[in-house]
């Protein structure tokens, strides 16, 4: 089949769905291409590059839309190019269903088919075609070179000649790909970065790119981020309180704000109200990612930057991808050209749509004369629930001095009580018994003491040796044959001899294996 | 004739013993504290045999010569495996000979008092000794000495204490004959008991008492011959009736035993050493009883009644079946792993595989792989089996771990080896509370990345118990005798 890829019509659209190199491997599933005429011109792809990879070249943009069965670009198409679209004809764009929704019925009832890039599942396998992610990135990263221009010092701290120069901090609000990507390149530029999100479980993601979670003192269970896809989804008003109050601690401290904070097919949430925006210092930076959306800060005015009065710059762009032309088309295109391998399983130049696909059925949004939207739920969650972890209850010192206490008055109660019924036992033991038979049991009863207060501390490794030690030792019986030996009665003699033998057996038996033992434990 | 000497250096011999068992804390000190012990032992041994022994000293040497040669030829044979038998059939030695000095004390008791009535005397009454004819009380035996000085009082307590001596001696000699039998594999292991089981017991204890009762009141010495034949049958009977997997606790009780034992003929004799050590020696093994029941999640009542009992329920069925391997496949794995956890049991002792295994973990520490053993507290026959076992092939024992050190360790260990052990892995201790073994702390070595279970068959091993981890998705089975299999393993290695 022929995919095309018209000039971008969106004012200030740097981008192209097809590069050389894309085209190159479409080829390779048995497509042919065809583009528009300076179409990959902004992105620095000349015609001749297109050319030598054997694409054609489509002198204007309806030629190209007649040509071509498969129409791939990166915005939503205009009122001009939803005219040219044409039954049987697979429109592949950037195309939100909720904000274009006439377009999408208009798409349609003309028996157009359309597979939106915002709607690729997030699940694994669809990674290698979710473009929203690949384009985050890039807004991430720009976001923060964007705040660099405005930012009037270092990232770094530096202690120069000329004087010390203080790190900046910058705080990221939302740790999905693009404010991963800001915390990423924020922190390699020398930044202290603190970072935020409504799902705890990223805590790990931000730490392990070097900035700082901002945990909230709330009690309430925080949303778990599996259960919505991977995306954040509305948190409830006390949380959200609770979250304001943690931003307006920070904004005096911060001097460089991103927000990414975006809730699929709605409103972006406002998180930095106009009041932080007031205690920032002057010379801060905001740079509200959300800006098309509405903007995480209501002051952002989209696709400009303004200053406000106490002197804090709010960088409202809302075409990030698009200042990064060439890489972003590059991915786009990488994006594009994986979804259209998966659309032609045969290599053979045939477009399958199977609707039975996971990712297919996901992404597209009209088929077949009838709109698909919304899709069903993926049958692949895509990050697997997090187990409920039963957190233990944290004790207030209070409650911990009265559990000492009163642990320590259980152990006294136990020990005294055993303490009382054993003297008891012992008195009750003296009263009948005279007093050379005490003389002994007290040795006895000091003896079994010791012994539990030494045994207790023998290592588990030493347990073996311990045996063959106390085997040893109990062979001490020898004394008492050893004392009856010398009797005159002969049967005692005999009797004891035998038991002074066995004994001594014991005895260097004992000894000598735990010797052998012991000599065999080493360290490394 | 007082030997003050005597009692001095048996006061320096308790301290050194004491010293001796508090040494063990650590695998450097104990190796003093060996020392500590035999230093202990030979004044203890020295003194009396200078002090109130020296009636037949040269005798005694010789005898004591004898059993060191004899001690020494058992102590430098015996194969670190055989380990628990040996130190099983020297308990029932120390029982035997508490038995032996225990009749003595009744021969005597009966001697003096035939001695005294010939001279119209009573023994027992305060001061008759000194009624004696001339040279007669000084031509005793120092026992004898001390026995006709006792008063009626003294003299029944010594009674108590002789006939506990003989009693408690008796049953440590068959219990540890018996022990040493199922170890060493000449008795059938399993739990077998005489028809009437614990009652034949309890009727055997109950007229130990009668007779002991009798013998108090005067009943003669044929009451003492047969309450130690009614022990020596407990002790049979009892260890008879208990399963091989529960050894390593009757072989911590019978040293206990041995213990207590000597404690008793002590207070007969007299004698402060005899009573200390015997009381040091009770409660160890009474305290190495405790731990080894505490490590299987059975109480001691449970172990003595012998046997597991009867599951509580329908134990779960073990669905799947256990996927062979050969050595191929798990020098591969092994190869790719960098942290590899090793759970050596009985099996690697009966298969004298320590020493292969020691070969392995070599050869994986040289190439830098993270290798190291979960002990679990019973493993083998006797506690500290392994650890024991694992230090003759040169395992260094910093990377020997007890099971509670390692067991978070699993989920994040690439391969876990079971070598020879059974229950000790078994999952069914924490999934299946109708398992015998239902909550007895196992080692979670299904929770690695993958298992490898040398084992010799689909057998179900000692107790007799299904363990699911053979059956489980990440175990594979890897038949064979376990030296065989890892003499086959090691070459692959590379």
């Amino acid at each position: 089949m022929k995919i095309g890829t018209p000039k971008e019509t969106f004012e200030g659209e740097n981008r192209v769905a097809m590069t050389p190199d894309s085209a190159l491997q479409l080829q390779k599933l048995g497509h042919t291409c065809i583009i528009e005429s300076g179409a990959g011109e902004k992105a620095g792809f000349a015609d001749a590059a297109y050319k030598e990879a054997g694409v054609e070249i489509a002198k204007t943009a309806a030629a190209l839309w007649k040509a071509a069965d498969i129409v791939a670009k990166v915005r939503v198409p205009s009122e001009a190019e939803m005219k040219r679209l044409r039954s049987d004809q697979t429109l592949i764009s950037f195309f939100s269903p909720v904000a274009d929704e006439d377009k999408m019925k208009q798409a349609a009832e003309k028996g157009a088919t359309v597979v939106a890039m915002e709607m690729i599942p997030r699940i694994s396998r669809a990674q290698k075609m979710d473009a929203l992610s690949s384009m985050a990135n890039i807004a991430g990263y720009r976001a923060v070179i964007e705040a660099g221009n405005n930012f009037g010092r270092f990232f770094t701290g530096q202690i120069t000649a000329a004087g010390k120069v203080p790190p900046a901090k910058v705080l990221v609000v939302g740790a999905g790909v693009a404010g991963l990507a800001a915390i990423g390149t924020s922190t390699s530029l020398g930044a202290i970065t603190y970072a935020f999100d409504v799902r705890p479980e990223v805590a790990e993601q931000v730490e392990s790119m070097g900035a700082e979670f901002v945990y909230l003192d709330f009690e309430e269970e925080q949303q778990d981020g599996s259960a919505s896809g991977g995306y954040a989804s509305v948190s409830s008003p006390e949380f959200r309180e609770a979250q304001l109050a943690k931003f307006r601690e920070l904004a005096p401290e911060v001097d460089i704000v991103i927000t990414t904070a975006l809730i699929p097919n709605r409103e972006a949430p406002e998180l930095w109200t106009e009041d932080m925006v007031k205690s920032m210092k002057p010379g801060s930076v905001i740079v509200d990612l959300a800006a098309e959306k509405g903007g995480n800060c209501k002051l952002t005015v989209p696709d400009q930057k303004i200053v406000t009065d106490n002197g804090v710059t709010i960088v409202g762009y809302t075409d990030f991808p698009s200042r990064m032309a060439t890489q972003a088309s590059t991915l786009y295109a990488t994006n594009i050209r994986h979804l259209m391998t998966d659309l032609t399983p045969e290599k053979d130049g045939e477009v399958n749509h199977n609707m039975d696909d996971d990712v297919i059925r996901g992404a597209t949004i009209a088929h077949a004369k009838e709109v698909t939207f919304p899709p069903p739920p993926p049958k692949v969650s895509a990050i697997a629930a997090a187990p409920k972890k039963e957190k233990a209850k944290e004790l207030t010192a209070e409650e911990k001095k009265a559990k000492e206490i009163a642990d320590f008055k259980l152990q006294t109660r136990n020990q005294v009580g055993l303490l009382a019924i054993g003297g008891g036992l012992l008195l009750a033991v003296g009263l009948v018994a005279p007093a050379s038979f005490m003389q002994h049991f007290i040795v006895f009863i000091l003896a079994v003491f010791i012994g539990f207060q030494v045994i207790w501390n023998v290592a588990h490794s030493l347990h073996t040796p311990l045996m063959a030690v106390t085997n040893a030792i109990s062979s001490i019986i020898i004394l008492g044959a050893l004392i009856q030996i010398g009797s005159s009665s002969l049967l005692i003699t005999l009797l004891a001899a035998l038991a002074v033998f066995m004994a001594s057996i014991n005895i260097f038996g004992g000894f000598l294996v735990t010797r052998r033992m012991l000599a065999m434990f080493q360290k490394s | 004739m007082e030997f003050g000497f005597t009692i001095a250096a048996y006061a320096v011999a308790a301290v050194l013993f004491i010293l001796s068992l508090g040494g063990l804390s650590g695998q450097e000190s104990a190796k003093r504290a060996v020392w500590y012990g035999i230093v202990g032992m030979a004044i203890a041994v020295l003194a009396t045999l200078i002090g109130p022994g020296q009636g037949l000293g040269i005798v005694s040497v010789v005898l004591i010569a004898m059993g060191a040669a004899v001690g020494y030829q058992l102590a430098t044979k015996v194969q670190m495996t055989q380990m628990p038998e040996l130190v099983a059939i020297m308990h029932s030695l120390v029982g035997l000979a508490a038995v032996f000095v225990g009749f003595n004390a009744d021969i005597m008791i009966n001697n003096m008092s035939s001695l005294f009535a010939d001279n119209a005397l009573m023994l027992g009454t305060p001061g008759a000794y000194a009624q004696l004819p001339d040279g007669i009380y000084e031509g005793l035996s120092s026992f004898g000495q001390l026995i006709a000085k006792k008063t009626g009082v003294e003299i029944g307590i010594l009674r108590v204490e002789l006939v506990l001596g003989i009693w408690i001696g008796a049953v440590t000699f068959t219990g540890s004959v018996i022990a040493y039998g199922k170890l060493a594999g000449r008795v059938n292991s399993s739990a077998a008991k005489l028809p009437g089981g614990h009652i034949l017991n309890a009727a055997a204890a109950g007229l130990s008492l009668l007779l002991a009762i009798m013998y108090m009141n005067g009943a003669g010495s044929w009451t003492l011959v047969l309450l130690t034949l009614l022990a020596l049958f407990i002790g049979y009977h009892l260890i008879m009736g208990i399963g091989g997997a529960d050894m390593p606790v009757v072989v911590s009780m019978l040293n206990s035993y041995s213990g207590w034992a000597a404690a008793a003929i002590g207070f007969s004799l007299g004698n402060d050493l005899l009573i200390v050590v015997g009381a040091l020696v009770g409660s160890s093994g009474a305290i190495l009883s405790y731990i080894m029941c505490k490590a299987m999640n059975r109480s001691f009542v449970s172990v003595i009644l012998g046997g597991f009992g009867g599951p509580a329920g329908e134990q779960m069925a073990v669905e799947g079946e256990q996927v062979a391997i050969d050595a191929d496949g798990v020098a591969t794995a092994l190869n790719e792993a960098d942290s590899v956890i090793i759970i050596p049991g009985y099996g690697m002792a009966v298969a004298q595989a320590q020493s292969a295994v020691a070969d392995l973990v070599r050869k994986l520490r040289a190439k830098g792989k993270n290798v190291r053993f979960a002990i679990h507290p019973v493993a083998g026959r006797l506690p500290g089996h392994m650890n024991v076992l694992l230090a003759e092939a040169k395992v260094p024992y910093d990377i020997v771990m007890e099971m509670d050190e390692i067991n978070d360790d699993f989920p994040s260990t690439d391969v876990a080896i079971v070598i020879g052990s059974n229950d000790i892995v078994n999952p069914a201790a924490q999934d299946d509370p109708n398992s015998p073994i239902a909550g007895m702390p196992v080692l979670e070595c299904w929770k690695a990345k993958q298992v490898f279970v040398s084992k010799r068959g689909q057998g179900t091993g000692y107790s007799g118990i299904e363990n699911p981890l053979f059956f489980k998705d990440n175990t594979r089975m890897f038949y064979g005798d376990a030296k065989a299999s890892l003499d086959k393993l090691l070459p692959l290695i590379d």
